[in-house]
């Protein structure tokens, strides 16, 4: 007969007390992260909401250090736009609209065709939130959401244009999971600084705006369209090019940016 | 305080300590130590998982069932782990997203289940709290002295802020990238055993087997 282990007590081991021990303590501590989650909520959206907008005024070139953020907000018009006709949805709330929730609706969502997804996204929302910003009733800015794949993360930022609709103003990435060190260039001045100014559509309405591999040659006749890509980070640089040809492109802002170029509000 | 509870609290940071003498923890040591804020703020978190835990693990060692004591004890972790993340989203949310899926993995850090297990079960609430605070405090200076190094001189700065002006921005040092790497954690945390070793010559140890050349005759 094999040894019996020895035990402390008898009664401790009994099964009624193993589930009365293991109810109390799921019990304190579901309470215990269900208060935790309900009573940081609040502050949790609300902290997420302001990083969202702190991003869009940096772009919008609005963003004050000492300002408040939700203050200088204001000065920024958000406006649900219909992806397919690029026409302004007025009767959307754009307050109310949620990017994350529609996007994962069927009705309200589209499944991107296969040959169309470079940007390798899956689906996306049938609207959008474009943000423009105005100087005495003129569009000084367009800003539009943009993400895609890099090489190991879903990179999301914003991308602003002028009122031409085909020229660069700035571009922000502010969420990410590339490399560290390597692939986090994304998010440094430097790189940022290079967007500023570059073309998107050629003549002939091609759409150009790219990340080149290294540094774009100063004599590259298409230097215009052509942002510095980071040596050992191609494969991030090549994920930026590709959400910028999907969002610019036909299936994403393309009918949008359109009617802004043809004269709309 | 008695010599218990002094011991309890402050051997864990040189002479019992997690990380150099456990070698517990590393995982969490190589990935949020490229800069020093996040480390601060890990340090903060683990160091509140691990008293806590071992207090409450403590307050109920005499009514809990040996059959379910890890799963208890996990339950208690986790759910601390929990509330100091979404406290981290509310009121650090920069950081906490840098430190993103590492808070949460506090969960399977084996300093604060080693702990429980083997201290928090077996001695009264107040000792373990202690005991608690102190492996969080040797883990933390294991990390912040790891972060110091890996931001010092991958970046050049420290808290963000410049010392060794960097050759991009007209200074004079030259970034070494590799320490922004995972590997270079492991590098220093190897240096830092190895001096820790060499101080304290009683950490050393035995060697479990020797090398020694093998004679044709005794091969087969």
């Amino acid at each position: 007969m094999p040894e019996i282990p020895k035990q402390p007590s008898v009664k401790r081991e009994s099964v009624t007390r193993t589930l009365l021990v293991a109810f109390f303590v799921s019990l304190v501590c579901s309470s215990l992260v269900a208060s935790a989650a309900v009573v940081l909520k609040p502050r949790q959206i609300a902290n997420a909401l302001l990083d969202v907008r702190k991003n869009i005024l940096e772009v919008a070139g609005l963003l004050q250090p000492e300002g408040d953020v939700n203050e200088l907000f204001a000065a920024v018009e958000p406006r649900v736009i219909d992806l397919e006709t690029g026409a302004y949805l007025d009767d959307v709330d754009p307050e109310g609209f949620d990017p994350v929730q529609t996007r994962k609706d069927p009705k309200l969502s589209v499944v991107i065709p296969a040959e169309l997804d470079i940007a390798r996204i899956g689906r996306r929302s049938k609207r959008a939130v474009v943000y423009l910003v105005r100087d005495q009733g003129e569009i000084t800015r367009i800003i539009l959401p943009v993400s895609g794949y890099g090489l190991w993360s879903t990179l999301y930022g914003f991308l602003a244009l002028e009122p031409d609709g085909n020229t660069v103003a700035d571009i922000i990435f502010y969420s990410h999971g590339e490399t560290a060190g390597i692939g986090d260039f994304l998010t440094k001045e430097p790189w940022r600084a290079r967007w500023p100014g570059k073309r998107v559509y050629d003549d002939a309405g091609e759409l150009r705006l790219e990340v080149s591999k290294g540094r774009v040659a100063a004599d590259d006749p298409l230097a215009a369209y052509r942002v510095d890509g980071v040596s050992g980070a191609t494969l991030t640089g090549n994920g930026v090019t590709n959400l910028i040809r999907y969002w610019l492109g036909d299936h994403g802002y393309g009918p949008f940016l359109k009617n802004i170029q043809g004269g709309g509000s | 305080m008695s010599s218990r509870a002094k011991r309890a609290l402050l051997d864990p940071i040189v002479d019992d300590n997690p990380v150099t003498l456990h070698v517990l923890g590393i995982c969490s040591a190589l990935a949020v130590t490229t800069s020093l804020l996040p480390s601060l703020y890990m340090c903060v978190a683990l160091t509140v998982v691990a008293s806590l835990a071992n207090a409450s693990v403590s307050a109920i060692r005499k009514v809990l069932p040996a059959s379910i004591r890890i799963i208890v004890q996990m339950t208690i972790i986790a759910s601390l782990v929990i509330v100091v993340d979404e406290s981290l989203q509310a009121f650090a949310f920069e950081t906490s997203r840098e430190l993103s899926v590492f808070v949460g993995l506090i969960i399977t850090n084996c300093i604060v289940l080693g702990r429980t297990e083997s201290f928090g079960s077996k001695n009264p609430v107040g000792l373990s709290f202690l005991d608690g605070l102190g492996n969080g405090l040797g883990y933390s200076a294991i990390l912040i002295l790891v972060a110091t190094c890996r931001e010092l001189l991958g970046k050049g700065t420290l808290l963000g802020y410049t010392i060794l002006p960097n050759v991009a921005d007209g200074g004079w040092y030259s970034p070494n990238g590799m320490m922004l790497l995972p590997p270079s954690a492991f590098f220093v945390i190897g240096l830092i055993i190895w001096a820790v070793r060499t101080w304290k010559v009683e950490q050393v140890e035995e060697a479990e087997f020797r090398i020694h050349e093998v004679h044709r005759t005794e091969a087969h």
